[in-house]
């Protein structure tokens, strides 16, 4: 079944074109690579997506719902969460309050006033914290947290929202191999709950965990299928050795 | 020596120490003081009561509001003019019809400046209140129904029950009582879930959208709340000093209400009245000491603070963490959780 769905979206910035025509397909439990040269496109793509960018062109699908024109917090309360490329944590809070905030978020406002839910979601909060080997780190500031760790938070951040469709924007950019490592082995179990699209420039990390990719080159799709078939694309080889 | 965690813990309750201190203090005062000083400090309670109404929008949400005067004048002239029109001086009437009029001024610059389908820009917001605040003032000066540059003056006292409530300890203490009853709120609003939004807002809107939160519907309700609190502050100065004039509306106490923040520390709640008593009494003796050049040196005083302690005079005793908060979750420490499995589904 088609989850998430892109027709032919285009994105232009004044005179530069970004994306062009580009078309996307996620099916249910499916892990989606989104991948390319620098410049290619991929976090624009993921960006219209999310909501982050208006495409000029092309229509977004999720569930069959075109969500194209739906602003950014109804796109997350359809069911899509984002991490972005950059870790966004909120730094001057405690890694237990960052995954409150956003395990809190579809509560409504009077609940919220009055903290009805605090207790509530504390034991999911804790299985979050601890699948992401963050508990003993609970009551610190997720600012003093290592660039990996506040990759995690933010995963399990986005994870806490239950999504349909989990966004990765370059979830292991700045890690040691051990947290590259360490990354796929956390990811790997959501499978049964939602489907991940991921933007990775690892492609050691990316083909390792993915059913299936995207090859982007100049804003266009130059491949799209099954992972084993792609990586043996002659035209992706091309895309990558005239970026090398 | 960095400072480390543990000793950032064990400062953990200096706040509340200054809570209750500044408390105990208040509830004395006014028996060990002449009765110029009561009316003194009667006007820094008000005063402060708006500082909170800032405190509020800036130190909590991240909204920068320089027209914290307009819901403070407008709710002061229209409790006068219903005191002065139609004869009204109950102050079970006129002091909830402030508070109103500071919630729906609010809500109505709230729905222009911050309610749109997209996030405003900070600067908007700033440049949005300051203009509606000084647009208000002009207005009010040239109205003469309400008095033009002269106001309204000659305000009767506040009545409760047949009881006039005059200047001095009577209305000092009522004053008192409403500013713990607005602290109290306010702390267990900004300690609660509610609050840990208000945090996520003003560190990274953009991000806590993504989570699924309507920002700006969020930031709407905490600014009206904001001119509610302002309304409320506005109608007791109005009958505390027996007047009402433009100067309650415009930008230069729109102004003087933000220094009184930065100058105590934002985002505490009790650094803002600490700021609005320390500014006010300095203005008092400076200008006593040299009455033309005194803004200059409190002017300096403030640059002085603002630049080098940006956390203001409560930041030197109040760790971060502590001003950030818990968002009053209970304890963990030591207990083990379960988590060997995925609880039950508990969000809808």
């Amino acid at each position: 079944m088609n989850l998430l769905e892109a027709r032919a979206v285009s994105k232009t910035f004044g005179t530069l074109t970004a994306l062009s025509n580009a078309d996307l397909l996620v099916k249910q439990g499916e892990f989606h690579g989104l991948i390319g040269p620098n410049g290619s496109g991929k976090s624009t793509l993921l960006k219209c997506i999310a909501g982050a960018e208006v495409p000029t062109q092309g229509t977004i699908l999720l569930g069959g719902r075109d969500i194209t024109a739906v602003t950014v917090p109804e796109r997350a309360r359809a069911g899509l969460s984002l991490k972005f490329q950059i870790t966004a944590v909120l730094a001057q809070l405690s890694v237990y309050d960052n995954v409150l905030l956003a395990l809190q978020a579809r509560e409504p406002m009077p609940s919220l006033m009055l903290s009805r839910s605090r207790g509530a979601l504390h034991e999911r909060i804790m299985y979050l914290l601890s699948r992401f080997r963050l508990e003993s780190r609970r009551d610190e500031l997720a600012g003093v947290l290592s660039h990996g760790e506040q990759q995690w938070l933010e995963i399990s951040m986005a994870l806490a929202q239950q999504p349909k469709v989990l966004l990765l924007d370059e979830p292991t950019a700045g890690m040691s191999p051990h947290e590259r490592r360490a990354t796929g082995e956390l990811l790997m179990p959501i499978k049964e709950s939602c489907s991940l699209l991921i933007v990775e420039h690892d492609l050691d990390f990316i083909k390792d965990i993915c059913d299936s990719l995207t090859v982007l080159d100049q804003g266009q799709v130059v491949e799209s299928g099954p992972t084993a078939q792609v990586q043996n694309s002659k035209r992706v080889r091309e895309a990558y050795l005239n970026h090398a | 020596m960095p400072r480390t965690h543990s000793t950032e813990f064990s400062r953990h309750h200096v706040l509340t120490w200054i809570e209750l201190g500044l408390l105990a203090a208040a509830l004395i005062l006014p028996l060990f003081l002449s009765d110029f000083w009561v009316l003194f400090s009667t006007r820094v309670l008000i005063l402060g009561i708006m500082a909170l109404s800032f405190d509020l929008v800036w130190g909590y949400a991240g909204i920068l509001s320089f027209g914290q005067a307009l819901f403070f004048g407008m709710a002061g002239y229209c409790t006068a003019l219903l005191a002065t029109k139609v004869e009204i001086t109950s102050v079970f009437v006129l002091l909830p019809v402030a508070a109103l009029v500071g919630l729906v001024v609010a809500f109505l610059v709230a729905a222009i400046v911050i309610m749109g389908k997209r996030p405003t820009s900070f600067a908007f917001v700033a440049l949005g209140t300051l203009t509606g605040s000084y647009v208000v003032e002009r207005l009010a000066r040239g109205w003469s129904y309400v008095g033009g540059q002269n106001g309204i003056p000659s305000l009767p006292r506040l009545t409760a029950a047949g009881y006039e409530i005059s200047e001095g300890p009577v209305f000092y203490y009522m004053t008192l009582a409403l500013l713990v009853l607005v602290y109290v709120g306010l702390r267990l609003l900004v300690r609660s879930q509610f609050g840990l939004v208000l945090a996520g807002i003003r560190q990274q809107e953009r991000r806590i959208a993504f989570f699924g939160y309507r920002t700006q519907n969020y930031k709407g309700i905490v600014f009206s709340l904001a001119g509610l609190i302002a309304g409320l502050s506005g109608g007791l100065y109005a009958f505390h000093e027996g007047f009402v004039g433009p100067g309650q509306l415009g930008p230069v106490l729109s102004t003087q209400v933000v220094l009184y923040a930065l100058f105590g520390g934002v985002g505490t709640l009790v650094g803002p009245i600490l700021g609005t008593g320390l500014v006010e009494l300095l203005s008092f003796h400076l200008s006593q000491f040299w009455d033309t050049g005194w803004p200059v040196i409190l002017g300096l005083m403030l640059l002085v603070i603002v630049m080098f302690q940006p956390t203001g005079l409560i930041g030197f005793f109040v760790s971060d963490r502590e001003r950030v908060g818990s968002f009053g979750r209970p304890s963990q420490q030591g207990r083990p959780t379960p988590h060997s499995k995925e609880p039950e589904r508990v969000v809808p």
